[in-house]
């Protein structure tokens, strides 16, 4: 490991060369490159490396949109490369069919989404709203806490994407800013680190010579939902194979990272706060205070959205409750006005086995709007004093 | 230089067995794609890759599991089909693999929604042949206008026949200065393939446009296809030529002079609500080309 201090961006740009570079041996790899705040250092930093050698079998692609960006890596990943990318925000609305089109055909591509804002108007801070568009086409989708977490799951999702049980792709989503231009000191991974964890990708479906077929063309309507229905069974495959990533990796890293979702203090909390991403650490600090009061409460940090850990979250909160969902995102017009996305989910994973856990919903730092220490304690004490849900509350307007 | 006279066609039907594609496909009878798809596997045989995005092509391979294709296929998204044969392309040389790799687009993929990407893998100078077979007309969803229709013709969206000119694509690919580009037609097959086999042996990036006579979207027989490809080379409605490095020209095939045109609209029903003044309009614009191609070629030689 390299001990550096860097942003998510540049650790990205580092990582995705070197685990790209760890395909040498087999079909090698490649990125298509489009810029957009807050992600160009990735590509900046991926052209830097390569062009100072470090990628001894590859291309960069410098494309002219996000589209082709995604495109350029589709070849790619047909013809067996480990292909990856990184976009934001309207860039990746740009890259849509694309995206979709990469889990469709089942490509083990790797994509870092910089959590911004959607535009216009033209924001460029943090929020979820263009990776959670994402969110229900085959993508397995991780929300980080901080760099050190990012670069650990670029490791991880290409060993888990790239698993013949898996063969789905993976968006890695930093918040704009708070983790993109934010220096943190980071462990970084050697070319040796990345060869010894990720083994060389064999695309079962890449496209020979010698086994011409047509992949992508025109079926019908049984074959689709065939596909489709294969899609969700193998999108299981992924706890398995996430538990086996994390074990390989402890092996040669000597951490362990942290499961899909995890909890802090949970164990006999009345309340539970979830929080993804870089709000989690927040609500972290917070718990620290009300625990210091006598408070019985705690997080869960929901870091993997797809496929939706749904037993492992209802193991976590077993004991609570109340459960406030923090949201950095709103899906406008929602029933009951619930709008937070991942509240959501869990009022449908709750309602999978009739539970009776009080959900509230909180909305904080829609448009990049910081997410206060201030605004958490007000969450805390509001679920607490709390008898009947209601429509999402929004903080900091 | 071919002339019309001493210019043979070699035996290219009598081929049951193409490379590229199957027989029994269920493609119209008459496609002017079909016949180039049979020409392109004449010389470049079966160490092929295609990227088609949607077009009749990928329809061509008709529905999965089978595939009417002899080669390995990958439908691409609408405008990418010129990114993902790049990518495709760059993957098999870090591995050593000789194997051609094709865009295979229609003109909406190629002059319409595929532009920027197109012009992007030009001007990098992708290693890649793209192949845009023109039937002039968003075939596939029944006859929309698209940019490569002529002045003049009927489509569902222009029932009036269309305002303006077909874009100039070749000139559009030439100031990128590739290679190599040339227009290719089926009606002149002998011309089709040595174009295919020179471009098969040039690195970088290769434009082949080839006009592609469409029956249902053109409103023709069937029996018509080669003939009126071939007319349209003879009136100069499309003329045959290639461009080298954007800027040396070779007219390949030289009618000694233009026929009229009207030989070409009568036909095409698309062309059949046509007005005198644009038929005027229409020749005018094409004896201005034809001449200002001759001249292209005399002051930029090959």
């Amino acid at each position: 490991m390299i001990k550096q201090l860097c942003t998510a961006n540049y650790a990205g740009g580092w990582t995705f060369s070197i685990c790209g570079n760890a395909n040498r041996n087999a079909r090698g790899c490649g990125a298509g490159i489009y810029p957009i705040t807050p992600q160009t250092e990735v590509v900046e930093t991926m052209v830097d490396l390569y062009n100072k050698g470090l990628i001894k079998k590859g291309r960069i692609f410098h494309v002219e949109s996000e589209h082709s960006a995604l495109a350029a890596c589709i070849g790619m990943s047909m013809e067996g490369a480990r292909a990856f990318t990184a976009t934001s925000s309207n860039g990746a609305l740009y890259m849509a069919e694309n995206i979709v089109c990469s889990a469709l055909l089942r490509l083990p591509i790797v994509m870092q989404i910089v959590n911004r804002t959607l535009g216009p108007e033209w924001n460029i801070w943090a929020e979820q709203g263009e990776s959670l568009l994402f969110r229900d086409w085959g993508w397995i989708q991780i929300y980080c806490e901080d760099n050190q977490e990012f670069v650990d799951h670029i490791l991880m999702a290409f060993y888990i994407s790239e698993n013949h049980k898996v063969l789905l792709p993976s968006m890695l989503c930093v918040d704009a800013f708070i983790l993109s231009h934010t220096l943190m000191p980071v462990l970084l991974p050697t070319q040796e680190e990345a060869d010894q964890y990720l083994p060389s990708l064999d695309l079962p479906h890449r496209l020979k010579v010698e086994n011409p077929c047509t992949v992508g063309g025109l079926s019908a309507p049984r074959i689709t939902a065939s596909h489709r229905y294969q899609m969700e069974a193998d999108f299981a495959n992924v706890f398995p194979v996430y538990r086996e990533a994390q074990d390989h990796f402890e092996k040669i890293f000597h951490r362990r990272p942290t499961d899909p979702v995890s909890g802090y203090c949970v164990e006999d909390a009345e309340v539970i706060v979830v929080a993804s991403a870089t709000v989690a650490s927040t609500v972290r600090k917070a718990v620290d205070k009300f625990r210091a009061q006598g408070k019985k409460v705690g997080l869960l940090k929901f870091k993997m959205l797809r496929p939706f850990p749904t037993e492992l979250f209802l193991s976590v909160v077993k004991n609570a409750d109340k459960i406030a969902v923090i949201d950095r995102n709103f899906a406008l017009g929602a029933p009951q006005k619930v709008g937070g996305i991942f509240c959501q989910d869990i009022v449908a994973a709750l309602g999978s086995v009739a539970s009776a856990k009080l959900v509230q919903s909180y909305i904080l730092g829609i448009g990049g709007l910081d997410v206060t220490g201030d605004q958490i304690d007000f969450v805390i004490n509001d679920i607490f004093s709390r008898s009947q849900p209601t429509q999402s509350l929004w903080g900091g307007l | 230089m071919n002339g019309l006279q001493n210019h043979s066609n070699k035996n290219h039907s009598n081929k049951n067995q193409s490379s590229l594609i199957r027989s029994q496909n269920t493609n119209c009878a008459g496609c002017g794609m079909s016949v180039a798809l049979n020409l392109l596997g004449d010389v470049l045989g079966n160490n092929v890759k295609m990227a088609i995005p949607a077009c009749c092509g990928i329809v061509t391979a008709h529905s999965f599991p089978f595939s009417a294709y002899k080669v390995p296929v990958i439908a691409s998204t609408f405008a990418a089909s010129s990114m993902v044969a790049a990518g495709m392309k760059v993957i098999q040389e870090l591995n050593h693999e000789s194997c051609h790799v094709l865009a295979f687009a229609g003109d909406g993929g190629t002059f319409d929604i595929g532009l920027a990407c197109l012009s992007s893998n030009a001007e990098r100078n992708e290693n890649i042949i793209y192949v845009c077979y023109d039937n002039e007309v968003y075939g596939n969803t029944g006859a929309q206008r698209s940019s490569a229709t002529p002045l003049g013709a009927s489509t569902t969206t222009t029932p009036l026949g269309k305002t303006g000119f077909k874009k100039d694509i070749m000139a559009i690919m030439a100031a990128h200065r590739i290679p190599y580009a040339a227009t290719l037609s089926v009606g002149f097959p002998d011309d089709f393939t040595q174009k295919v086999r020179l471009a098969s042996t040039i690195k970088g990036f290769r434009f082949l446009h080839i006009l592609s006579p469409c029956t249902p979207n053109w409103k023709i027989e069937p029996s018509q296809t080669i003939r009126l490809a071939r007319l349209a080379v003879e009136t100069g409605v499309f003329p045959l030529y290639e461009v080298f490095e954007g800027a040396k020209y070779k007219v390949t095939i030289r009618p000694k002079e233009l026929r009229p045109v009207e030989q070409y609209f009568s036909l095409q029903k698309r062309f059949s609500r046509m007005s005198p003044e644009t038929k005027n309009a229409f020749e005018r614009a094409i004896h201005n080309n034809w001449n200002r191609l001759l001249q292209l070629e005399e002051i930029y030689p090959a």
